[in-house]
């Protein structure tokens, strides 16, 4: 089955643009224009060179000897973590701000969760001198203490949401209540494949540029275009979708998709919405989504504030629902454990986010020799906290 | 006939619409506060269904939300509480909720329940158009509810058009770029959106909410409409209440004034 987004901004069962009125026009201009203007030769040239000479792309695809050797496949790390500002959330900020530029915009705001998204919005809101407001859960300022301050040094406003949960489905609600009270001179930069239409099926295009260089690197390494498995961990699924994107429809590739289970999926406490959600609407789209009996939206658990959401973007439901990826689940303390191994097997600190894919290792099964990418979504200096306050090492 | 416009033919100018959270300030309160505004001389009542992610809604009904979600509203709750109140509340009564709890109550069981309490109509600001046309505008005909549309100061002409060709009962005109609750004050811009539109000839009525908040405001948004909405402000000043009936009786008879 093709995995493709459809006119109407389905995948299968979900997606769509379940959004107020007010919000209609910003959407609807969104919708009619950024295929057009992403495929314009001005447009590519621009992003094209950003991606190149400031994000620092292509990205390394590393073989971790290490790791490959302790768990007996070829293991190849797909260095995310060594984008400027520290993960894969920049490859999307560029591909947004220059869009948004071309729209006429003067303002941006974003919602952000680890920070991560936040900060890579506003270093490209500095690099074109664009006013920036940044949305963050009051939860998150706290125990992602140096992204807020590295927004504020950029230049970026940054506001609590004090709402509900205060983490990142509350800094979204006022991320899109900030939107509808400036329609036409802002542009949200939406930092997951989540929102209403078009915007899963925008960021995922933005974080394609994942596996399409992940193709390139390792026929020139391995001679094959497709590994055997691919791994990537989910928060809303951006840098899933980006990893697995030029291989949905490669069926001889196993997609596994790496969830947070906080304390065990079933304690409560976690953010597995693969095995806790059921269908409904947040954010503007379809999906699975942590709720109540009553369509109450569930506040989800995890240590990591960059996984710590409700729902999962559209096209990793769709994925879910017809089995083309595997969903693992990864508690707390293990994503923690599998961080301080990949730190001191192959010299890197990841982002406790990454660690969860770390840990998938453990959780899944392959064969021996096995080609195994695991995307390496960012790295884990705004997590030092974390990791202190955890201790175990 | 509905209600709504049986209203609408009897009564021309100075509608005056008021929104409360169901379940608020407390859980047993829906029907005495929906008794109060009948009493006190209103025309419409909005009953808010509570929702953790009320996304088109400012602080003030946000808050309701949260404290009316914490008493033990639900949509269950909600029909228990309104099964026979058209014994005593003749004023046509919409519900203004979020799709997510209504999918996950059951949307064909939620517009049987509405009928059989005898609500009016259904205002659901994150159901578009577009998705309202293909999944639920035939449902909701069947139950003889009206989809109340809204428009907001960005709705181009050609939209507004089509939004009055769908609408039934009345549109929704958000007085602004804001969430519910926002400023009190009408700007010059807004006045020149209410002419725009009152000019266009629409077959549907139109009242007026957002920021709506007191007589003069009333007044002001009455003379470009049918009359206006009042939620934000009315929310506010039930929120502590000690004597509901009251304060209701006279917030209600100050925006009623005339100036
Ligand atoms: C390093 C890192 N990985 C993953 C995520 C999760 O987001 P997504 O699922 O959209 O990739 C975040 C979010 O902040 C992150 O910072």
């Amino acid at each position: 089955m093709m995995i493709k987004v459809d006119e109407k901004g389905f995948y299968g069962n979900f997606g769509g643009a379940y959004i107020p009125e007010m919000l209609y026009p910003n959407v609807e201009e969104l919708r009619e224009n950024w295929e057009a203007i992403v495929a314009s030769p001005t447009y590519q040239e621009e992003f094209q060179s950003l991606l190149k000479d400031f994000v620092g792309r292509p990205t390394p695809l590393y073989f971790a000897n290490r790791l490959s050797e302790s768990f007996g496949a070829k293991i190849y790390l797909k260095r995310e973590d060594l984008c400027h500002t520290g993960a894969h959330k920049v490859n999307n900020t560029v591909g947004q701000i220059i869009l948004a530029k071309k729209l006429g915009k003067k303002r941006i705001i974003a919602e952000t969760g680890a920070g991560q998204h936040g900060v890579a919005t506003a270093t490209v809101c500095a690099l074109m001198g664009m006013d920036c407001t940044i949305y963050m859960g009051e939860l998150d300022i706290k125990r992602q203490r140096p992204n807020v301050e590295r927004m504020r040094i950029l230049g970026a406003k940054v506001v609590p949401a004090i709402s509900g949960s205060k983490t990142l489905k509350d800094a979204t609600n006022e991320a899109m209540r900030a939107w509808i009270s400036d329609p036409v001179g802002t542009h949200y930069i939406i930092g997951s494949v989540v929102g209403p239409h078009p915007y899963p099926e925008m960021v995922a295009r933005f974080q394609s540029v994942i596996s399409e260089e992940i193709k390139w690197q390792l026929l020139s390494k391995e001679g094959r275009e497709n590994p055997d498995v691919v791994i990537a961990c989910v928060g809303g699924g951006s840098n899933a979708a980006g990893a697995f994107y030029h291989y949905y429809n490669e069926p001889s590739v196993r997609l596994v998709a790496v969830e947070a289970a906080g304390l065990g999926i079933h304690s409560g406490k976690s953010a597995a919405t693969s095995v806790l959600g059921k269908s409904g609407i947040l954010h503007g789209s379809k999906t699975l989504l942590m709720q109540t009996e009553d369509g109450q939206v569930v506040e989800p658990h995890s240590i990591s504030a960059g996984l710590d959401y409700p729902g999962i973007g559209p096209v990793h439901a769709h994925l879910h629902e017809i089995g083309r990826a595997e969903f693992v689940g990864v508690e707390d303390e293990d994503a923690m454990k599998a961080g301080i191994f990949l730190s001191r097997t192959e010299g890197i600190i990841p982002a406790i986010e990454t660690a969860h894919a770390i840990h998938a290792l453990h959780q899944i099964e392959f064969n021996a020799d096995d080609l195994i990418v695991i995307n390496l979504s960012g790295r884990g200096d705004k997590d030092l906290e974390t990791y202190i306050h955890w201790g175990n090492y | 006939m509905n209600r709504i416009n049986y209203l609408f033919q009897t009564k021309k100018e100075r509608i005056l619409s008021i929104y409360v959270t169901a379940g608020f300030p407390k859980l047993e309160d829906t029907i005495p506060v929906l008794e109060a505004i009948q009493a006190a001389g209103a025309d419409i009542i909005e009953i808010g269904l509570p929702y953790s992610d009320p996304i088109a809604d400012g602080p003030t009904i946000q808050e309701s939300n949260t404290i009316a979600l914490a008493n033990g509203m639900s949509i269950k709750k909600i029909f228990s509480q309104l099964l026979g109140f058209r014994a005593k509340i003749h004023l046509p009564v919409v519900l203004m909720g979020y799709l997510n709890p209504i999918i996950q109550y059951g949307v064909e069981e939620f517009c049987k329940k509405c009928k059989e309490v005898g609500i009016d109509g259904l205002i659901l600001p994150d159901l578009p158009m577009s998705h309202y046309l293909e999944e639920y505008k035939e449902l909701f005909e069947r139950y003889g509810l009206f989809n109340i549309f809204l428009i907001s100061p960005q709705t181009s002409e050609k939209r507004i058009l089509e939004v009055d060709q769908h609408s039934n009962g009345f549109i929704y005109m958000v007085s602004s770029h804001a969430i519910t609750g926002a400023k009190a004050e009408i700007s010059p811009e807004q006045e020149q959106y209410f002419e725009r539109v009152a000019g266009m000839n629409l077959s549907n009525p139109r009242l007026i909410g957002f920021g709506i908040s007191d007589a003069a405001t009333f007044q002001l948004a009455s003379s470009y409409s049918q009359g206006a909405i009042i939620g934000s402000a009315f929310i506010k000043h039930i929120t502590n209440s000690t004597a509901i009936p009251e304060d209701i009786q006279s917030f209600i008879q100050a925006v009623l004034v005339k100036e």
